[in-house]
Parts: structure tokens; sequence; C-alpha cells
């Protein structure tokens, strides 16, 4: 196959690549990608997992050491059937966030600590380097494979030429449709369909080899079996036997290369448009790992049957059709190479640029020119930035690649580099799934895992005496025999890479949780730590951090967003906050909600330690830091306890109130009382008074008949008589109520007592003849207490009947019985029963019914008796009361059996 | 922090669903026990290049299953974690 076809075809199929990409963002820019961002071309663009490193270099790897090649494609498929783990959180994160990178990720994560992007921005940098050198060699190598075999002399002159024209070709396409957005959630479209474009060739140029070498060349696929069969025998080829520490070892380090690449967090994360579609590439994606590595056994098989000896094992994909005659095949085959080779390349130069202008050249040039974050035009410095990055990053794998001289086998350096990724691993996993995870912890462990790597691997990689002189091989660094590179702590016989997987992970993980046990989180880590971990939970989550009204103007955030996001971009968001608060124009308030928003925004641009920091700038550092929170917390928690003492000690002022009202009330109505008294009693003395001094008056008139003056007198004498009664009865009841008097005790018998009470009361009104109902025999029981003034209640009560009773023909009953050592004696009329409100005062003072039917005052009483026979009764330690539910008024008269002890 | 609200016991779709996501989880476990088997094999005595050959049958039909079994659980889940999104918290809080 002429060379120059080669490199015209090949020339053809970069410019097919450059109008995909080209069509597909003119697209994009009017909103037409819809079926370009499908779950099969997010499938597809995923596929640059599998670089030129699988394309060529798993052949020879299987050549070399049999099935131990599929643990790299084995890893992959895990992590993916097992997406609902982390893949499903790690994109949610990535949306939610705004992530623009791997180190983006862990920098926001981690309190949004550059420190942290520097560091795994380095580990990306070092990994990748020598990965991307080693797709520049595949391509140049391929290249010459053509070239060796071109009889005309149009040999290619220079290896290193047609990696430096590769690269030239590679920066300009990465440029071109890797940094024509900012913001990284704009995607790039163009990129990604490109690579699923090449994906797609590279499948179908592996398969075509294959398909070639197993129908083609052994005669089937049970001959081809045989043939394997045939070559693996141990004693022949001791190297394809399966070694179980590096089986499992390395299918775990593909596991972890598979989140931690920075192209396939780019393409998985990062350039993710919906994540519905990672669903889909749960099984699509090992489905298309599968069939890429479906012929690489038989290829290799074939190659190492047909071929010399000598031939490099890499590029068996390519001489094996070629010394069959197939031309045509192997032309795709190279055409499938160089797109392993070229898609890698791009995707990982955009995702290291995205890295080294956010988190290096970015923070150095606010650093250098701290206005610069006020003034001048941001979008074209980070756009600027991100291109120097990129050709920065391609220049490094070029140098490194004419340094190695590109000798070293393919696998190795894929392998080296995974291992260095890997070293993200713990702090990823740690940062996403325990909150207790610290930025201290991540960078002691980042720095401890990438020291022991490079120590370990990446440094001795280069040969004994390449940068470790190989003296320190022998006898360790110091001369000390346990840091000897190859036998950490005395681990002499562990496989060098699996010695190293294990040494570097596990001093990194062990670092790690021990630095973020020992040490305590700034607000803003335990914050975004909250915010990751529970990513799941309300996205209200994130805006609980946030920025509260500082200084800062909405107009000049305004500024600044708009040379960041462009113009029309920031105004139509700052807008659109506007509206959502309720607010007419474009300046919203600086809510924390729309600060959070507005960094996120930012983030997706310029990385989120950048925008935190440019926020920063013009919000001033008023971040709400947890002791703030806290602080408020506790002020909220006095004030409630204080709110609370309050709330009781009102209580207790309001019972106290009751209290004092009740009593004010009883006061009030003591006072009345007493006034009602005082009138009552000056009234009650004054009426027999008056007609005292009235007749009186007339008696000292001479010449009276006699009739008269003893008429008169009598009178008087009448009047004097009840004011004598009246006086006796105040002092009497003065007496009772002081309880100073004095009780005569002796045994009476009640019958008797009874009866000289009816005897003393059956002068009231003699003129009505009243029907007693006794019952005797209950009446004889003797009693001791004082019988006179017994015998004086006894004659109030009847007397009251007498008095007051209204029946036609009026009865009174009077009985009694024994309960529990007291006596019980009812009187009971059959006269109108007393009203219920008026029960409670007939036992009052002056207290005289002024309803009709007991019409007070007729029988002139002063309304003192049934207060002076309360008090009798409380004085022989016994009660008197109303008896309601009677048919006709009645009182209960109850008192003990035996008064032992005169009350007092 | 499990809500004080969260139901003890769950219709029968949204117990299905998330059966399906334990399903979902326990896939990548089947498929590390099935893949270390080979290492496990490989002893000390060399084995037969039949068996060898054998091996690497084993592995592409065990990596076969993994992505078939991974292809009938993609679509239930993908609309499980659309529908509910809430639940998934619930569930992941439960755990």
């Amino acid at each position: 196959m002429p060379f120059n076809i080669l490199v015209l075809s090949c020339l053809i199929y970069v410019f097919f690549l450059f109008l995909v990409a080209f069509v597909v963002e003119r697209r994009a820019s009017r909103g037409g990608v819809g079926f370009l961002r499908s779950p099969m071309v997010y499938t597809l663009s995923l596929s640059i997992y599998c670089t030129a490193w699988t394309f060529y270099g798993a052949v020879g790897y299987a050549a070399r050491s049999g099935l131990e090649f599929l643990t790299i494609y084995l890893g992959p498929t895990l992590v993916f059937v097992g997406w609902w783990w982390i893949l499903r959180k790690l994109v949610r994160i990535g949306r939610q966030q705004r992530v623009t990178s791997i180190a983006d990720l862990i920098s926001s994560r981690f309190g949004k600590s550059n420190l942290l992007g520097v560091v795994v921005t380095l580990i990306a940098v070092v990994a990748s380097t020598p990965y991307i050198a080693l797709q520049l060699q595949s391509i140049s190598l391929s290249f010459g494979v053509f070239a060796s075999d071109t009889p005309t002399g149009w040999a290619l002159p220079n290896r290193d030429a047609t990696a430096l024209w590769v690269a030239v070709g590679l920066a300009a396409f990465t440029i071109l449709f890797g940094t024509r957005t900012l913001d990284a959630k704009e995607q790039h479209h163009g990129i990604v369909t490109a690579i699923a474009v090449e994906a797609v060739v590279k499948l179908v140029a592996l398969l075509a080899v294959g398909i070639f070498v197993v129908w083609g060349l052994a005669g089937g696929p049970a001959a081809m079996l045989d043939k394997i069969a045939d070559f693996a025998d141990p004693a022949q080829n001791p190297a394809w036997v399966l070694q179980p520490g590096r089986w499992s070892g390395l299918i775990f380090l593909s596991a972890a290369a598979v989140i931690c690449l920075p192209r396939m967090f780019q393409v998985m994360v990062v350039e993710c448009v919906d994540e519905g579609h990672l669903a889909r590439a749960s099984w699509a994606f090992p489905l298309y790992l599968f069939l890429m590595s479906l012929f690489i056994l038989p290829i290799a098989v074939m190659g190492l049957e047909v071929m010399p000896a000598d031939t490099n094992p890499d590029m068996l994909v390519l001489t094996l059709p070629l010394s069959q005659g197939q031309g045509g095949l192997a032309m795709l085959a190279f055409l499938g190479g160089f797109s392993s080779a070229t898609s890698m390349v791009i995707v990982e130069t955009i995702a290291l640029a995205t890295m080294l202008s956010n988190h290096v050249l970015m923070p150095l040039w606010l650093w250098a020119r701290p206005g610069a974050a006020l003034s001048g035009d941001l979008r074209g410095g980070v756009l600027t930035a991100r291109r120097v990055s990129i050709v920065a990053v391609l220049a490094l794998g070029l140098a490194y690649f004419r340094l190695s001289g590109g000798s070293a086998a393919l696998a190795a350096i894929g392998l080296i580099a995974f291992a260095g990724m890997a070293q993200v691993l713990p702090a990823l996993i740690g940062g996403i799934f325990w909150r207790g995870a610290t930025k201290t912890g991540a960078v002691a462990g980042l720095v401890t895992g990438f020291v022991v790597w490079g120590y370990t691997l990446f440094l001795p990689s280069f040969g004994l005496d390449g940068v470790i002189s190989a003296q320190v091989f022998q006898s360790g660094l110091f001369g000390l025999e346990w840091l000897r590179p190859r036998a950490l702590f005395g681990t002499t016989d562990m496989d060098p890479l699996l010695h190293s997987i294990f040494w570097s992970l596990a001093l990194n993980a062990g670092v790690f949780c021990a630095g973020s046990i020992l040490s305590f989180p700034s607000p803003v880590e335990r914050v975004q730590g909250a915010a990751f971990v529970n990513a799941f939970d309300a996205e209200a989550m994130a805006d609980r951090l946030g920025w509260t009204h500082g200084q800062a103007e909405p107009e000049a955030l305004l500024n600044m967003a708009q040379r960041i996001l462009g113009q029309n971009t920031a105004i139509s968001y700052f807008e659109t906050q506007a509206t959502a608060q309720g607010k007419a124009g474009f300046l919203p308030d600086l809510t924390p909600g729309f600060l959070a928003g507005l960094e996120r925004r930012l983030a997706g641009s310029v990385g989120a330690a950048t925008a935190h920091a440019m926020i920063a700038q013009h919000v001033g550092r008023t971040t709400v830091t947890v002791e703030d929170l806290m602080a408020v917390a506790n002020e909220a928690a006095q004030i409630k306890e204080y709110s609370t003492q309050l709330e009781h000690q009102q209580d207790q002022l309001s019972r106290t109130a009751r209290q004092f009202r009740e009593v004010n009330e009883k006061l009030t109505q003591l006072s009345v009382q007493k006034d009602a008294f005082l009138s009552q009693i000056s009234h009650e003395l004054r009426t027999p008074m008056t007609s005292i001094s009235a007749f009186s008056e007339i008696l000292t008139e001479a010449d009276l008949p006699t009739a008269k003056v003893a008429d008169y007198g009598r009178i008087i004498h009448d009047e004097a008589a009840r004011l004598t009664r009246l006086l006796d009865d105040l002092l009497d009841l003065s007496v009772l109520e002081n309880g100073s008097v004095q009780l005569t005790l002796g045994l009476a018998n009640l019958g008797q007592m009874i009866d000289r009470a009816l005897a003393a009361s059956s002068q009231i009104r003699p003129d009505r003849t009243f029907d007693i109902q006794r019952n005797y025999p209950s009446e004889a029981i003797f009693l001791r207490t004082d019988a006179d003034r017994l015998v004086q209640v006894f004659i109030n009560l009847i007397s009251n009947a007498r008095k007051y009773c209204d029946a036609a023909q009026p009865v009174l009953r009077i009985a009694v019985q024994q309960k529990a050592g007291r006596i019980v004696i009812d009187f009971i009329d059959n006269g109108t029963v007393i009203s219920k409100q008026s029960q409670g005062l007939i036992f009052e003072k002056f207290a005289r019914l002024t309803d009709h039917s007991r019409g007070g005052g007729a029988g002139g009483g002063a309304g003192l008796g049934l207060a002076i026979c309360r008090e009798v009764m409380a004085n022989l330690g016994g009660t008197v009361t109303y008896l309601p539910g009677q048919k006709g008024a009645a009182f209960r008269v109850m008192l003990p059996l035996r008064l032992e002890n005169p009350a007092v | 922090m499990r809500r004080p609200t969260a139901p003890l016991f769950l219709a029968r779709a949204v117990y299905r669903k998330r059966r399906l996501r334990d399903a979902a989880r326990l896939v990548p476990v089947l498929g590390v026990f099935l893949l270390l088997i080979p290492g496990l094999w490989a002893g000390d005595t060399p084995r037969s290049p039949t068996a060898w050959a054998q091996d690497w049958v084993y592995l592409l039909g065990v990596w076969a299953g993994l992505i078939g079994v991974a292809a009938i659980l993609a679509p239930g889940l993908a609309a499980s974690d659309i529908d509910t999104d809430t639940g998934a918290d619930e569930d992941e809080k439960a755990r």
C-alpha cells in the first residue's frame, strides 16, 4: 500500500472529523442537538477508555501475558454494571455542582480548596503525560509500519516529525472545538460527536480484523480455540499462567481508573447531558468493551503463529493483515488505531487543560493581578489560559515521547498511568460517601499516595539508573533497606506493579482516613461535604451555604458575571433570577440562594475554587461560618429558654393576678356587706329610736290624758325592749363569731330539748295551728352538749317555720337520725321552697328574703336569727344547713353525739 | 437520620422498585465473585492448555451474562430514578 495514499486517507479522515464537529457545533448553536446527544452517543463517547493502548497494546499484552489483558476491561465492566453504587452519585453531583473536572470535584468537595485542585491537577498531569506520549508513539509506530513497507523510498524520514505534526493537528482541533465555549456545562457537542464517530470506526476496524483472523485465517471458532489451547501450554508459555494476585489487583486498578482518569471523568460526568443516559451506558458500555476485546486473543495467537518471532506484538493488528496482503483491512485498522489515539488525546487534553487553567493559571493570574476580578475581560483571559494549557499539555506529551525514545512496551505505561490516577480514588470515594472526610486528610492522602506511586512505580519505570540510581534499588533510600523502591517495608517478592498499587493505595487511604479523623473541617468543607454526601436530598441543601448580604452591589456582580458568562447569558440569568424573586428589572436581591446559584454557574466556567474567590472579592468574606450558625443557634436557644421563663413567670403572674382579683372581689363583697350591715343596723336601730324619741317628746308635753300616757309609755317600752333584743342579738353574734363564748356542757335529752323549743316558740303567730310530726322513740337520745344553746337554735328554726310557712295547712316534721357518731335533726315544713340563689344568703346577717313568698320583715326579725344559729352550731362542733330537695323549706342540724372539748 | 414519618411498610410497586435497586447493587458483587474464580483455580498446579482456553470462554460468558443482567435491570432503574426521586432518598436513608 502506497504511503502517500495512507497519508491522503488519513487527512481525508481528519477533515471528515473536523466537518462532523463543525456541523454539530453549528447545529448546537441553533439548539438542534437532540438526537446527537442520545444515550448511544454518550455510550460511544465513553469509549475513549479504549485508547491506542487498547487498540494496539491489548494484542501485545495478550501475546505477552495471556488472559491478563482482560482485567483492563473487566474492572470498568464491574463499575458500570454497578452504576447504582458510584457512577449515579458522581454524575448527580457533577451536574448539581457544575463540576468541570475531577480536580474541580475534589477541590469543591473539600471546601473549594484550591490547594487540592492543584494537587489533583499535578497528579493528573504527571500521570497523563506518558499516556499522551504513548498515543503519539502509537501513531508514529503505525506510520512506521506502513513506511517500512514502502518500496518507493517514500520512507518516513523521522518518527519525531510524524509525532510533531500529529500533535500540532490535535492541538488545532482541540483548541478549535474545545475552547469555543467557556461554560463546561455548555459542553463540547462537536468533540463528543466526533469521538462517537471515532468510537464506531475503531470498533468496526477491530471487529473486521478479528473476523478476518478467526474465519479467514484460523478457519472458524473451534479451530481458533484449538490454536489458543496449543499456545497456552504452560510449559511453552509460562507467562500466560494466570497470576491470582495480579488478576484481582488489576481488575481493581482498572475499576478505579475508569472512575478517576481525567478523560473518563470528562465524558462520563462533565459531558453528561442527561442522567438517564447512564442507565443505558451501564450495559451498553460494557458491551462495547466486550466487543472490543472479543477478538484480541485470537489476533494475538494468530499473530504469534503466523508472524516471525521478532515482530513487535503491539503492532500485530496492523502487521497481520499487511502480511496477508489485506491492504484495505490494514488501512481500516490503521484508521481505527488513529481514531483511538486522537480521541483519547483530544479529550485528555481538554480535561487537563481545564484543570490547569482553572486551578493553576487562573488563580495565579488573579493572585498576580488582584484587580483582574473587578475589571478587564475575564472571558478572554480564561479562554487564553485554556488554550495555553492545551498547547502546554501536548507539548509535555511530545517532550516525554522524544525523551523516552518511545521504546517501552505500551501496556506498561498504561498501567503506570492507571496506578497514578487511582491515587485520587480514596479522596473521591471518601468525599462522596463520608461526611467526615476533610481537606487535611485528602491532601495528606493524595500527597502520600502520589509520592509512594512516584517512588515505587513511576520513577523506577525509567529503568535502573534512569532517575533512581541502581544503588537505591539495591539498598534503599538513604541506605535504608526497608525503603527499597521495589520492596517497601521488606515486601521483596511482590510483583512490582502490585507492590506499588498495594502500598500507594493502602498508605494513601490510611493517611486520608487518619487525617480526616484527626482534623477538623472548615465550615465550607462541612457544608460542601453535606451537599455531596446527601446529593440525592433536595437541591436546597446546596443553598444552605451561603453568602449573606455583603457589601456587594448586584450591579458589580452582573458586571463580573458578564465577563465570564458572556453578556447575554449573564443578563438573562440575572433577569430570570429577579423575576423569580418577584422583582422587575435585571438586578435581583443578593439572597444567599441567588449567590450560591451564581457561584455554581460561574464554577461551571472557571472552577469552584476560582468562582468562590471571585464572588468573595465582591461580596467580601461574609460567608456564614458554622461558628456563626452555632452562635445564632445558641442565641436562639437562649431566647427560647428566656421566653419559656417569661411564659412561666407570666403564668405565675396571671395566677397571682387571678388570686388578687378573687381576693379583691371578696373584699369588695365584704365592704358591700359591711356597708349593708351598717346601713341595716343603723336602720334597725333607728326605727325603734325614732318612735321612742317621738313618743317621749309627746310625753314631755303636759295635759295628756292618762290613757294616752299609758299607751305611749307602753309603746316606748316595747320599742326599747325591741332595741335591747336587737342589741342582745348583735352582742350574742359578735361573741359567737369571736369564738369567745362560754359553753356549759352537760347531758341533755334531745326529745326534751325539742319540747322546750316547741313550747318557747308557740307564742309566734299563735293564731295558726301547726301540725307537728315527730318520731318520739328516735328522739330518746342523750347528748353531751350545751343544751341551752342548742335549744336556742331549735327555737329559731321552729319560729322561722311558724313565721314563714305559707301553706294553708302548715305541717312541721322533725326527723332525727344518727349517722356515724353524729346526730342529724331535720326541720321540714311544707311551705315554699327557698330559691337556689337565696339558699346561700339566708345564713348571712340581716339577710331577709325579699321574695314575697317568704316575705321578710313580717315577723319583725332583724335577720340575725339564722346567722346566730350558724355561729352557735359552729361553736357546738356541728353545722346547720339548708336541706334542698324536700317539699318545702328544710333545715338540717348536724352535731356530734358527744362534744368532748368545747370548740374554741 | 430516619424521618419519623417514613412508612414502615410499602406499597407493592414501591417495594418492587426498591428490590430492583437492591438487585442493581448486587450485580457487581456477583460479578466480582464470578470473575475472581479463575484466579482461585490457578493455584500451584499448572492447568492444562484446554482448560486455559475454557477459562477464556468462561470469562467471556460471565461478561456477557453481566451485560445481559444490567441490560434487563437498566430500564426499570432509569424509570424509577425519574419517577420517585424522593423515594430513593428515603430508601437510602433507611439503610
